[in-house]
């Protein structure tokens, strides 16, 4: 067996996996509260534990408010945690989080271009803040460019781009530094087909070659087609995670939705409106 | 601190500011374009009004005088004024602007003149309208003119001199230099003000953008993501609000020593500029003098700007935030305008009325260098602490992810 089933952080028990590399995340005890004015404390993500390794995807799937994109954001030290941390490439969240960033390329629907820049400028922009030499990001911007086809749009202002040219710039935006961890929330998220394949594609080649991917979805048949590893959160907890074979023996159900309800059922509540 | 981070996103920033049609509007178009057409524009304008109105013949209703030929015979020799009778409604005439003024003769007047009884003789007019204000001050000056003449015939038929009449002259002469009178004081709180408020006004759409914008526009999630610390960051965003509020202030006072050069040399009789010599011009000292006191105004705005906006979730709701901002600069600008407002030791401690207080000092050539160095300091204090609630801002996940 490639990889052994880890149970929910929350049952307190972390069966170490092998098979692929060393860890390149590992979340231990990952927590986030934060006050809201209507509802008080809210514990967005609540002890999260869990690893990912390189040319693996691990999945994290869950419902709209699960604390998917919390988790995400403090693995990507765009949010600190209140408790608990997390390792990235060798280096703490909470520690080092300038030297997590370096090593993360970080994309989801959130991460918008700046309009009044070029597909390019826009890519030597985050190329110039990750530390790259000019000689080296000219390097890279062409390697890039041709590998996405985007010579065409090069000189083009984002703002002028097509849904699909603005999603190869994102991934450009996120490879120029050649970072070792990929972190995706809901990337496929609002797009066309056509679009959200070129997603898909995209983050099959980054765990092929080699880089430690970590994926947030809702969305069941992205997970069946991704995902190497699975965990289901719901309510800010882990509740479970293996790998797909692994799930379908232990919920004994074969479809991935029914395992997910059967998972997620007991804690669900409806998400407030904003 | 790393420069080169802060440089690359200030060299980004500057580049987007550069494309952006309401900053470039904002900083360059309307600070060089606002004065002359001010200036030059709308003086020419007021001034063409004026002349126009003082050139024109008004007609004027006398009530009465029919039997008093003298003074109504000096009343039709009056230059530009046509003397016209009566009407029975002359009252409503005045009252709905359809003739200027009308002026009430008691009857017998010259015979009473030729008695010497006391007399009243009124005009009527619509106050604050200015076809009517010329007409009712050309009447006055020609009945004060009969009056001098018949003051002047009694006393010759008295055979005395009409020098009895003045035994002595009052004459007020004005000493101070020219460019520090009250209207060049007045100028130069005026100056002040304009620079405040573009300064601000400058700053004020970069700052938005660069905050509330980038929140609106989802590209803070993307910047924040990359490894540029969050203190870089507001340090290269806060460059470039400087850098726009500063244009705006320097293009400003530019633009405003040409207008009022330009005043001077085509229009000088538009502005009332006293009649001393032209006292509407901003030397190269004054116009330095006044910039780099709008330097640490100009950190402090941006920092100011940055942290308001930076809180705020949209564009919009920036707007709703900075527009009462607008007032609370205005204000002080406003009170450095005013006759009196002097600067002292306390003033000196007030930000924005006092670099405002300063400016129209040194527009007029004068340098109080222990208030230059009070103003100067306290302002890059406030400025500081601005700056550092800025960073502040930036760094609280609650004001970034507002939701």
């Amino acid at each position: 067996m490639r990889l052994g089933v880890v149970e929910s952080a929350r049952l307190g028990s972390c069966i170490p996996v092998s098979g692929w590399g060393v860890p390149l995340i590992e979340a231990r005890n990952l927590s986030k509260r934060f006050q809201d004015k209507k509802r008080g404390e809210v514990r967005a993500v609540e002890n999260v534990t869990f690893t990912a390794r390189p040319g693996q995807i691990y999945g994290l799937l869950g419902a709209n408010g699960a604390g998917k994109t919390t988790t995400l954001r403090m693995l990507a030290t765009i949010l600190e945690p209140t408790d608990g941390t997390a390792v990235v490439y060798g280096h703490d969240v909470i520690e080092q989080p300038e030297k997590v960033r370096s090593s993360v390329g970080f994309l989801s629907t959130a991460t918008a271009l700046y309009p009044r820049l070029t597909a390019q400028e826009m890519v030597e922009y985050f190329g110039r803040l990750n530390g790259l030499d000019e000689a080296t990001l000219k390097k890279r911007l062409d390697a890039i460019f041709d590998r996405l086809d985007m010579n065409g749009f090069r000189d083009r202002r984002c703002d002028k781009l097509s849904t699909g040219m603005k999603q190869k710039t994102s991934i450009a935006r996120t490879l120029v530094h050649d970072p070792p961890v990929m972190i995706f929330d809901e990337p496929t998220s609002g797009l066309d087909v056509m679009t959200a394949r070129t997603i898909i594609g995209f983050i099959k080649e980054c765990r092929d070659r080699g880089k430690t991917v970590i994926f947030s979805t809702h969305v069941m048949s992205e997970v069946e087609k991704l995902c190497d590893i699975v965990g289901i959160i719901q309510s800010g907890k882990l509740l479970t995670e293996g790998t797909l074979s692994e799930l379908r023996e232990k919920h004994g159900e074969q479809d991935l939705e029914e395992i997910f309800v059967k998972v997620v059922a007991p804690l669900y509540v409806e998400p407030e409106a904003k | 601190m790393s420069f080169r981070n802060v440089g690359i996103v200030y060299r980004k920033e500057l580049r987007e500011a550069l494309r952006d049609r309401r900053t470039v509007i904002a900083s360059v178009v309307i600070p060089l374009f606002l004065f002359p057409l001010l200036s030059v524009g709308f003086g020419a304008l007021v001034s063409s009004i004026v002349d126009k109105t003082r050139e024109a013949t008004p007609k004027i209703m006398v009530i009465g005088g029919d039997d008093s030929p003298g003074v109504l015979g000096s009343l039709r020799a009056t230059p530009k004024v046509e003397i016209v009778p009566a009407a029975p409604n002359w009252k409503d005439l005045v009252v709905e602007k359809q003739i200027p003024a009308a002026i009430e003769i008691p009857p017998g007047f010259d015979k009473s003149v030729v008695d010497q009884k006391k007399l009243e003789v009124t005009i009527y007019n619509y106050s604050g309208d200015l076809k009517s204000d010329i007409a009712a001050g050309k009447m006055d000056t020609a009945l004060k003119a009969y009056r001098e003449d018949v003051v002047k015939n009694r006393v010759v038929a008295q055979k005395l001199s009409v020098d009895v009449l003045e035994p002595f002259k009052v004459t007020q002469k004005n000493i101070a230099p020219p460019e520090k009178s009250g209207a060049a004081l007045f100028f130069g709180g005026f100056i002040a003000y304009i620079v405040v408020f573009l300064c601000f006004n400058g700053g004020m759409h970069p700052a938005i953008d660069l905050t509330a914008g980038e929140k609106e526009r989802g590209t803070m999630e993307t910047i924040l993501s990359s490894p540029i610390s969050r203190a870089h960051l507001v340090f290269g965003k806060f460059l470039l609000v400087l850098t726009t509020a500063l244009s705006t202030a320097a293009l400003s006072v530019l633009s405003m020593g040409i207008s009022f050069a330009l005043v001077n040399a085509f229009h000088a009789k538009t502005i009332q500029a006293g009649s001393e010599g032209p006292a509407l011009h901003i030397g190269v000292g004054a116009a330095l003098s006044v910039f780099i006191m709008a330097v640490p105004l100009a950190v402090l705005f941006s920092s100011i700007l940055l942290t308001i906006a930076s809180f705020a979730k949209s564009y919009k709701e920036a707007q709703t935030y900075i527009m009462p901002m607008v007032f609370i600069i205005i204000i002080p600008a406003i009170a450095a305008m005013l006759p009196g407002v002097d600067l002292n030791a306390k003033l000196a401690l007030v930000p924005v009325l006092n670099v405002s207080l300063l400016c129209k000092e040194l527009v007029i050539g004068t340098y109080h260098w222990n208030f230059i160095a009070i103003i100067f300091t306290s302002t890059c204090a406030y400025a500081a602490v601005a700056l550092f609630l800025a960073i502040k801002m930036f760094q609280r996940e609650s004001v970034l992810f507002r939701s």
